[in-house]
């Protein structure tokens, strides 16, 4: 139980003493994350946008491997994605691995079915609303898609937060692929399993305690940009 | 939507930037592959930064079991290696995936178990007694299960007993599957024994009711040893900088660092390089 305890004073005393290499390892647990993010939303979001729009061949199969891998094992992806980056792998030649574009890379293959399914199933919704309206108003497909993300968007925003949820919340792909190298590949996650291994279990807590924190504001920061634009709409 | 996506690029963008600066220095560098014993104890932090203000090369550690970190180097993936199973170590070099095989430095292994001793070990006179003991009183036994060298020393020392732990795994003997110190914190919790290397053992801060109970035997001597990976197989390796770096090691500068990391007072390593390779 002290543990509990001194975990809390030591995530107070970490926070306001501006530590160093804590403020790099968030700094850089935010890059890896949100560039994941970034380009998982960009691709899944139009993915799902198109799943719920076109009709072609083939369309339910993608959709029912996309919800199946939004349940992927992190170290599945870290151990295919390892295979891949190693020197004897198809791209090692890029010599990416152990590198913090590995570990966006890992996070986005993470990521990217979930965005994807879940705006799917939302902008699948959304479009029966939808559809009588804007085929009487004679839209193309494209000019579906691209309605449908805009007027989804308050709701696609918790999509993207689910993925970026899980991209920081993630230990097992990153170590794989990042090697956990001080001042290069450390992250979060890899912090805290570091930690506890080393038994500074108050720490490792204590890391965690941050985690928790930050994903919160970035969470409310997220939700309160959301929430204005649909005010402003109404 | 659009806001979203810009605000999430812009942000990475920004990040970016400052990742970069931050991590990508000009400096070269090399990929050691080592064990999570010698990592976790602090002693690459005291050590790699005398080695990079002397030489100008940083050097990135990737600290997995001994298993791992000759699969990474055989793959290519690491530049050196810094590993403790001397048999695995020569096969790699014989194999052709590494160059000379280098002695580095030594401590020991010592059995902890829980401050009652239930298997009186302690009273053992030799290690092997000391794991019959164990396996005669079906006494709760943490083993790494990850083909570390840990874990390669831990089954030579049942096999010397003639006995297969994989018929008993699950009961008594629980394969855990993990880093030295991730089995540390799990024996802490089951109260079991465990073998693990002296200088995790003194760098760990979770140790409960576990205390050492048993070292001293010649066998648990442990012994590190230190490779370049060949450049012959995989011609992208940094052969000069890792000369560079194990030259150092080996140097009276990089044999009085290791000697000088201490742990509560206590040098953790002790070094025993030769300058003349050993194979």
């Amino acid at each position: 139980m002290s543990e509990i305890f001194s975990a809390f004073a030591i995530a107070f005393e970490l926070i306001v003493s501006l530590d160093r290499e804590l403020y790099t390892i968030i700094g850089r647990t935010m890059y890896v994350s949100i560039s994941a993010v970034a380009m998982a939303a960009l691709l899944g979001l139009l993915l799902g946008a198109v799943l719920a729009v076109y009709r072609f061949p083939g369309r339910r199969a993608v959709i029912v491997v996309l919800n199946a891998l939004m349940g992927l094992p992190p170290v599945v992806v870290g151990l295919v994605l390892y295979l891949f980056l190693s020197r004897e792998g198809p791209l090692g030649f890029l010599g990416l691995l152990f590198s913090p574009t590995a570990m966006v890379l890992a996070q986005f293959f993470l990521i990217l079915p979930i965005i994807a399914a879940l705006s799917h199933q939302f902008l699948r919704d959304l479009y029966l609303e939808y559809q009588e309206q804007l085929c009487s108003l004679g839209a193309r497909p494209n000019q579906v898609v691209f309605t449908l993300l805009w007027d989804g968007r308050v709701n696609l925003v918790t999509v993207v937060m689910a993925g970026f949820g899980r991209a920081i919340a993630e230990v097992g792909a990153v170590l794989i692929v990042g090697g956990n190298i001080a001042e290069l590949t450390r992250v979060m996650t890899t912090t805290i399993a570091l930690e506890t291994s080393k038994g500074n279990l108050a720490l490792a807590l204590a890391l965690g305690i941050v985690l928790v924190f930050g994903a919160i504001g970035l969470n409310a920061a997220a939700y309160t940009l959301g929430g204005v634009s649909t005010y402003r709409r109404i | 939507m659009m806001r979203t996506v810009g605000i999430l690029f812009l942000t990475a963008a920004l990040l970016g930037i400052g990742g970069k600066s931050a991590s990508a220095q000009p400096m070269p560098y090399i990929t050691l592959a080592s064990t999570t014993s010698t990592d976790n104890s602090g002693l690459f932090s005291h050590i790699l930064p005398l080695f990079e203000a002397a030489s100008g090369i940083s050097v990135r550690v990737v600290a997995v079991g001994t298993g791992q970190a000759i699969r990474l180097a055989e793959r290519g993936d690491a530049d050196v290696l810094l590993v403790h199973h001397r048999p695995s170590e020569e096969k790699f070099v014989a194999q052709g995936y590494g160059l000379k095989r280098y002695n580095l430095m030594f401590n020991d292994f010592v059995i902890v178990g829980p401050a009652d001793d239930p298997a009186e070990i302690a009273r053992a006179a030799k290690a092997t007694e000391a794991f019959m003991s164990i396996s005669e009183r079906r006494a709760v036994f943490a083993s790494r299960g990850d083909n570390s060298g840990t874990h390669k020393l831990e089954l030579s020392l049942w096999e010397k007993n003639q006995l297969d732990v994989s018929k008993v795994s699950g009961t008594w003997y629980r394969e855990v599957g993990a880093g030295m110190g991730a089995t540390l914190n799990i024996a802490a919790g089951m109260n079991a024994y465990t073998l693990v290397d002296r200088a995790t053992w003194s760098s760990f801060k979770n140790k409960a009711a576990l205390k050492i109970l048993f070292q001293g035997d010649s066998i648990l001597f442990n012994q590190y040893g230190v490779i370049a990976v060949s450049p012959r197989r995989h011609p992208h390796i940094k052969a000069d900088l890792a000369d560079q770096f194990i030259g150092w090691l080996i140097s009276d500068k990089g044999q009085r660092a290791i000697v000088n990391f201490t742990i509560a007072g206590q040098s953790v390593f002790t070094p025993n390089a030769s300058k003349i390779p050993l194979r």
